[in-house]
């Protein structure tokens, strides 16, 4: 039964190489983030507060870029990126993750504590999207 | 600002500043106890950047009784003047700084300033200006010293003329008469000069010329760039004018940019430009005496013990030693020019200081773009600060000019430097 699935399914399965790694890659820089955020509360080296500055908006840029390869997946006839669940969760790492770049623009402990929990949601919401994203779709044809 | 807010800022300042940021409070905020808001901190900042044009046939506002007149145009970014004892006046021009940026927002904050300043290049050098006559009008101009590095503070001694610049101490061995220098200067002494996040070295000597009075800025607006950066900064050295030997004169004075002797009791008096970010009307630039030993609370605190949190880790004794200083002059409005006035500058001009105000960049309704007066009384600030010169920003944004050092000429006349037009203007009483 599911050979016979599989074997007129028509459309990819998986999300395009560039899409994915975009989407990967925001795990990384807001994880990154995080934990400079971390370093700077426990050690107030304002050095890190810079790396996490620099991380958040690499991973506005990969997440920004994933948001518009979704936005379009939306518009696509064919089924299988149609999930409005993964597009609204970019949306919302975008949204958060801007906020806590303003917030991490103030000087010195400014940022905090402000800017350690809002890269402990996005770095957390990365991770939630990235593991929708690469997994099997949704109401795509198994 | 970092990389997003850098951003939003740039969007801001391009297209449509008045609409960013919410209206400040009023910014009648001068004297030496007025009420301070709370700290604000938002996620957008307000800036007003200005938007400079030429004077055309314009020229800036003076009271009744009173001529302007531009003695010295198209200078490389004057700061500081000296009136020498012949009359003749040095102009101090340059621009100094190297701070590296450490976030976009340095790259991106940098670019928007730089849009409200002068785009010429920096001078590095000592113009030398002189009244033949004696009419007021300054027909002779030379270059009297060369290869400078931003210098800034200008003070002078029995023969010796001394120039701080970003880097250095040094001296010129002035005769009477001269209009250059007859060779290059000798160093005094070091002064700090890593990174230069402020790097104006305001400077004045003791009436007994034994000692100059170094002022040295910051290097952050609020110690972003770490506390290491921040040794020997944020204060006033005392340096011996002939050994160049220093000791901390008073510290916490975040950017002390202009110096000056009160010629009745020899007091040091400073004008100090305080923190950003923390709202339209906080934290006041003050002048204040100075006083030998005294902490004046930057980092950690502001007018005396008003705690800023961002400061970690915090130092609670520091904070309770914090002096409150004299007389506040204004959020923002970048006080840079300091000078006591004389009896010959009129009578209700007599008794005081002008203060050379620079004008904001992050406050929605701009401050500060004007030399006012603050009067003094038994040697004492005494009273508002009354406008002396205006006219250099229209409401409209069209900035003229940015006034910077004030000088008095015993013959009774302003010297004020502009560093947007490249400007000395000479305000005079009317004879």
């Amino acid at each position: 039964m599911s050979v016979t699935a599989t074997a007129v399914h028509p459309y990819p399965k998986t999300l395009h190489p560039i899409h994915a790694t975009l989407l990967a890659g925001t795990v990384p820089l807001f994880l990154g983030a995080l934990l400079s955020d971390l370093a700077y509360r426990s050690s107030y080296e304002v050095q890190w507060a810079n790396f996490a500055s620099w991380l958040i908006a690499g991973g506005l840029v990969f997440a920004g870029l994933a948001l518009l390869a979704a936005l379009a997946g939306l518009f696509r006839s064919r089924g299988g990126e149609r999930r409005p669940i993964y597009f609204l969760l970019l949306l919302a790492i975008w949204i958060l993750g801007f906020v806590n770049a303003l917030v991490h623009a103030r000087d010195a402990w400014a940022a905090m504590p402000t800017g350690l929990v809002l890269s402990a949601i996005v770095a957390a919401l990365s991770i939630v999207a990235t593991g929708v994203g690469l997994s099997r779709r949704v109401g795509a044809p198994a | 600002m970092k990389p997003a807010g850098a951003l939003v800022a740039l969007a801001c300042s391009t297209l449509v500043l008045s609409a960013c940021g919410r209206n400040d409070p009023d910014p009648a905020q001068y004297g030496p106890d007025p009420a301070l808001p709370e700290m604000e901190t938002r996620l957008l900042p307000s800036m007003t950047i200005a938007e400079p044009v030429p004077w055309g046939d314009r020229e800036p506002t003076v009271p009744q009784n009173y001529t302007i007149t531009a003695i010295a145009t198209d200078l490389k970014i004057p700061r500081q003047t000296l009136v020498l004892p012949n009359g003749d006046i040095i102009v101090a021009e340059g621009r100094g700084g190297n701070a590296p940026a450490l976030q976009p927002k340095d790259v991106i904050a940098g670019y928007i300033k730089a849009k409200g300043t002068t785009s010429v290049e920096s001078g590095d050098r000592l113009t030398l200006l002189r009244d033949k006559d004696g009419d007021g009008v300054y027909e002779e101009q030379t270059v009297y010293a060369e290869d400078l590095n931003a210098p800034y503070g200008l003070a002078f001694f029995e023969g010796k003329l001394y120039v701080a610049n970003q880097d250095s101490l040094v001296r010129f061995d002035y005769e009477d008469g001269q209009t250059q220098a007859s060779g290059p200067p000798a160093k005094v002494a070091d002064l700090p000069s890593a990174i230069n996040h402020h790097w104006t070295k305001a400077m004045t000597i003791s009436p007994d010329g034994r000692f100059l009075y170094v002022g040295i800025g910051s290097n952050s607006n609020i110690t972003e760039r770490g506390m290491v950066a921040e040794v020997d900064r944020a204060m006033v050295w005392q340096v011996d004018a002939e050994t160049g030997a220093h000791k901390p004169y008073a510290t916490g004075l975040r950017n002390p940019t202009a110096l000056t002797i009160q010629p009745e009791t020899g007091q040091l008096w400073a004008v100090v430009n305080e923190r950003d970010e923390i709202g339209p009307n906080l934290v006041p630039d003050y002048l204040t005496s100075v006083r030998e030993g005294g902490f004046y609370g930057w980092p950690y605190s502001y007018w005396g013990s008003n705690v800023d949190p961002r400061v970690k880790p915090e130092d609670p004794e520091k904070v309770a030693s914090a002096i409150v200083p004299d007389y506040i002059l204004g959020s923002h409005v970048a006080a840079l020019g300091l000078a006591f006035s004389i009896p010959a500058m009129g009578e209700q001009f007599a008794e005081g200081v002008f203060v050379g105000e620079h004008g904001s960049w992050n406050r929605k309704e701009p401050v500060g773009y004007k030399v006012v007066f603050v009067p003094f009384r038994d040697g004492r600030p005494a009273g508002d600060p009354i406008d002396f010169v205006t006219g250099f920003r229209d409401d409209d944004g069209k900035t003229r000019g940015r006034p910077v050092g004030v000088t008095v000429d015993p013959r009774g006349a302003l010297i004020v430097a502009d560093d947007l037009s490249n400007t000395i203007w000479r305000v005079a009483p009317v004879q």
